[in-house]
């Protein structure tokens, strides 16, 4: 209670607007943070209502429920809506709650950048979600917006160019931001090989967002003047050339594939050691590796696009070069796998989501190493199983470790504990139908069902309906975890600083919730080597 | 609730959920890539089963020691933490090992690729388009070139709430009015372009998809060995009826391909000139 109250007393001292004044106006890390981490998961839902009417349509073959157009638009917004409104900005939020406590800093380096960079989202998804209702209907020609056919798009068409544009400006600057705080704000003693590998990854992230939405603005400015001022950038009959787009989008899309992971790999580095009561094996070697695979991705772009027909030099190149993120990315599995080895492990909520990161995320792994031999990929290439790999990479990879991290801070952030059965329940829920959603969808590619259409085959029939029975019971598996956010945030049993026995890090020497500014004098340098292992 | 159900039932669906045991056989069957009937294809499928191989014993090793560290390495079980935490070895091991195992799935993938770019020696080309959404299909040399549509009754099954089941249709969304006859035996080479977005061509029994993209004129070549019809579909994403063009190619012993392809010709003739007009700019300078 008294934690509470300190809590209460520091917010009026700085005389902070209230009601709701108090969240357009917030400069403060941790208000800022949650509402990045609620808009986000209001856009897990939206996004994930729209994965349920694509199942719905493909739980039998036929078209029974929607027209083709529509559920074109489906799959393009599903994409955009938890690409660019689910994932990322659930990773700001982490970050926004997590660094300035992680490094011993009192709030973020730039608070005003940091409430903008906020607010312009829900204005972009407000501007995308729009044109579902618009003459035409919404963007339908996939998240890709491959020219030309992203040109027939109707009157979504500007809208779609100046979503992605806002949410690309927000994404940059809130990695400034993070960068700027990184850089700046840490106490006396954090040396950069003492940051916690989430702070790591993210600064890493950072780096890949400042590096590659520029690139995607450019790519869809050019789209926006071929429609509108007469351009001919993609256009074959004027002089253009269509694959230009692919090559422009995926040296922004591969990056950010890594952009969306890279700090489920902090995460996990965050809950394995502490419920294995064990420190993490190769710290320097995670570091290292996440910043190969960075670098990795700027130069593997082409494998999205082994079809389109380059020359065999290219093709060979970036063969090479894409299943050469294998090393780095195996250092990563085995060190985690090394960190539970001769542990003393326990199996609360958090570790159980992130030990099924790790075997789930490392399935997309495998299956990302198939499609990277380019003379398989002509194969696999837009098939259902491309479709099950990202899946696994982004649902159970980025997904399950946004999970996994929401309950290991949620005592932090709330001061309560989280309710430790409904969790496992939402957990198991989740795992086992996640499995069967995605799992029999490598089964579909293989045996040749196209990704991206609405009705197929009979002979897709009978893995379609069990992918779509998984995809129902995940989908309202994922009303549990509202239900547990609710109650922990609501009340519950009051959480210690320490929370977890193993914990180890500077948020954790912080009471639980934390004081409204962080760390208002900086940690002592005992209290940092303490909280590194 | 009771809409939903009766568009349910109208779909067949309550009959497929009872026949489940059967259905079983049916997708049992169809877990893996198709072995194809190409040297090509089966080339894919053998570098595809190792890689696969590849991965399934890594991942006994890997996930055998995360299941066994679960079960053996628990707190309730009064395991007692260690505190190593390096081992500059094992780590190097750990790199060095992938890597190898990585140069080895190069080497096949590698000449598999250099085999499939290899599309000198043809013995005849012939021209896709993509069109939304249907493709063309042009002998180059031949003077002969037609139009392949989903065929009628799957276009009736397919409509929204058509109230047909697709199962009642033969080949349901893989059957076309005009297929592509090629012969056995030879080496075809395939020039793909479209004429309006990108399309992909694809038959999986041929071991390969290749985009189809205005403006671009793509290379590609398959050695059909055993007669039969292969089908495929359209592969990238072309709009509303991306779903709705099919591909099926009709691979016919080499006499009965020359007296299917003297038919054509004579039926074609007097069109050959009309023809090669409706072809657009960049597709008509292959041609000649």
């Amino acid at each position: 209670m008294s934690e509470a109250t300190a809590h209460h007393d520091a917010h009026h001292a700085h005389h902070a607007p209230t009601g709701i004044k108090r969240w357009l106006v917030t400069t403060n890390h941790k208000d800022i943070g949650t509402m990045y981490l609620v808009f986000s998961l209001i856009m897990f839902f939206i996004g994930g209502s729209m994965a349920m009417i694509i199942r719905l349509e493909l739980f039998q073959p036929g078209l029974q429920w929607v027209d083709p157009q529509f559920f074109n638009s489906m799959t393009t917004m599903h994409a955009l809506v938890m690409i660019f409104g689910a994932v990322m900005p659930a990773w700001t939020g982490f970050a926004n709650w997590l660094i300035p406590m992680m490094i011993g800093a009192p709030d973020m380096a730039l608070p005003r950048l940091n409430n903008w960079s906020f607010w312009i989202l829900p204005f972009a998804f407000t501007l995308l979600l729009s044109t579902l209702f618009m003459p035409g209907g919404g963007p339908a020609g996939g998240w890709t917006m491959y020219p030309p056919l992203v040109l027939q798009l109707g009157d979504a068409f500007p809208f779609l160019i100046f979503a992605v544009h806002f949410m690309g400006a927000s994404s940059i600057a809130g990695a400034i931001n993070i960068i700027a705080t990184v850089f700046n704000m840490r106490a006396p003693g954090m040396t950069l090989m003492k940051l916690p590998l989430f702070v790591w990854t993210w600064i890493i992230t950072a780096f890949l967002l400042i590096a590659s939405i520029p690139v995607l603005a450019g790519a869809v400015t050019m789209l926006l003047t071929d429609k509108f001022f007469g351009t001919s950038f993609f256009s074959a009959a004027g002089g253009g050339d269509p694959v230009l787009f692919q090559h422009i989008f995926w040296f922004f899309g591969h990056p950010e594939v890594y952009i969306l992971i890279l700090p489920a790999f902090g995460i996990a580095s965050a809950i394995i050691p502490t419920f294995a009561r064990k420190p993490l094996f190769g710290y320097s070697s995670m570091v290292y590796a996440a910043a190969s695979i960075a670098f990795l991705s700027f130069i593997v772009w082409a494998h999205h696009m082994f079809t389109v027909g380059m020359p065999l030099a290219g093709e060979l190149f970036f063969m090479y070069a894409t299943v050469l993120i294998a090393v780095p990315t195996g250092v990563k599995v085995f060190n985690w796998t090394a960190t539970m080895w001769q542990g003393s492990m326990t199996f609360e909520t958090p570790m159980l989501f992130a030990i099924a990161f790790v075997v789930l995320f490392t399935i997309g792994g495998f299956s990302g190493l198939m499609l990277g031999m380019t003379p398989i990929d002509f194969q696999y290439h837009d098939t259902y199983f491309v479709v099950a790999h990202f899946h696994y990479v982004l649902v159970t990879g980025a997904v399950f470790a946004l999970m996994a991290g929401a309950y290991f801070w949620l005592p932090k952030w709330t001061g309560h504990m989280y309710d430790e059965k409904l969790g496992k329940l939402h957990f198991w829920l989740s795992t086992i139908s996640v499995n069967v959603l995605f799992f029999p969808q490598h089964f579909l590619g293989l045996a040749g069902m196209p990704r991206r259409i609405p009705d197929y085959s009979v002979q897709f029939a009978d893995w379609n309906m069990v992918s779509s029975i998984g995809g129902f019971v995940f989908g309202a598996s994922q009303i549990l975890f509202v239900i547990c956010v609710v109650k922990c945030v609501r009340g519950g049993k009051k959480a210690t600083a320490q929370v977890w026995e193993g914990a180890h890090g500077l948020e954790w020497t912080l009471s639980s919730p934390p004081p409204y500014h962080s760390f208002s004098t900086p940690p002592a340098p005992a209290t940092i080597e303490g909280g590194m292992r | 609730m009771t809409i939903s159900m009766s568009k349910l039932a109208r779909g067949g669906s309550g009959a497929a959920l009872l026949s489940a045991p059967l259905m079983a056989q049916a997708a049992w069957s169809q877990l893996n890539l198709p072995r194809g009937v190409t040297p090509y294809s089966e080339t894919v499928y053998d570098l595809h089963m190792m890689i696969l191989w590849i991965c399934v014993i890594i991942g006994i090793v890997v996930f055998g020691a995360i299941f066994y560290s679960i079960h053996k390495f628990r707190k309730s079980k009064g395991a007692v933490a260690a505190q190593w935490h390096e081992s500059t070895l094992v780590e190097f091991c750990w790199t060095a090992v992938p890597a190898i195992i990585l140069v080895v799935m190069a080497v096949p993938a590698t000449k598999a690729l250099i085999m499939m770019e290899d599309v000198s020696n043809s013995a005849m080309t012939i021209k896709v388009t993509g069109y939304q959404w249907r493709w063309r299909y042009d002998y180059v040399n031949e003077g002969v070139g037609y139009y392949s549509t989903l065929a009628k009754p799957s276009d009736a099954a397919r409509q929204l709430g058509s109230g047909i089941d697709p199962k009642t249709v033969e080949n349901y969304l893989l059957e076309v009015d005009n297929e592509l006859v090629v012969p056995v035996g030879q080496k075809i080479r395939f020039l793909t372009t479209a004429a309006d977005v990108i399309h992909a061509w694809w038959v999986p029994a041929l071991g390969w998809k290749r985009d189809a993209i205005p403006g671009y004129i793509n290379e590609s070549w398959a050695l059909i060995k055993e007669p039969g019809v292969y089908r495929g579909q359209c592969a990238e994403l072309c709009g509303k009826d991306h779903g709705f063009m099919p591909v099926v190619v009709r691979a016919l012993p080499e006499a009965e391909y020359a007296a299917w392809l003297e038919k054509m010709k004579a039926a074609q003739a007097p069109a050959t000139a009309a023809a090669a007009d409706d072809v657009h700019g960049v597709t008509v300078a292959v041609a000649r």
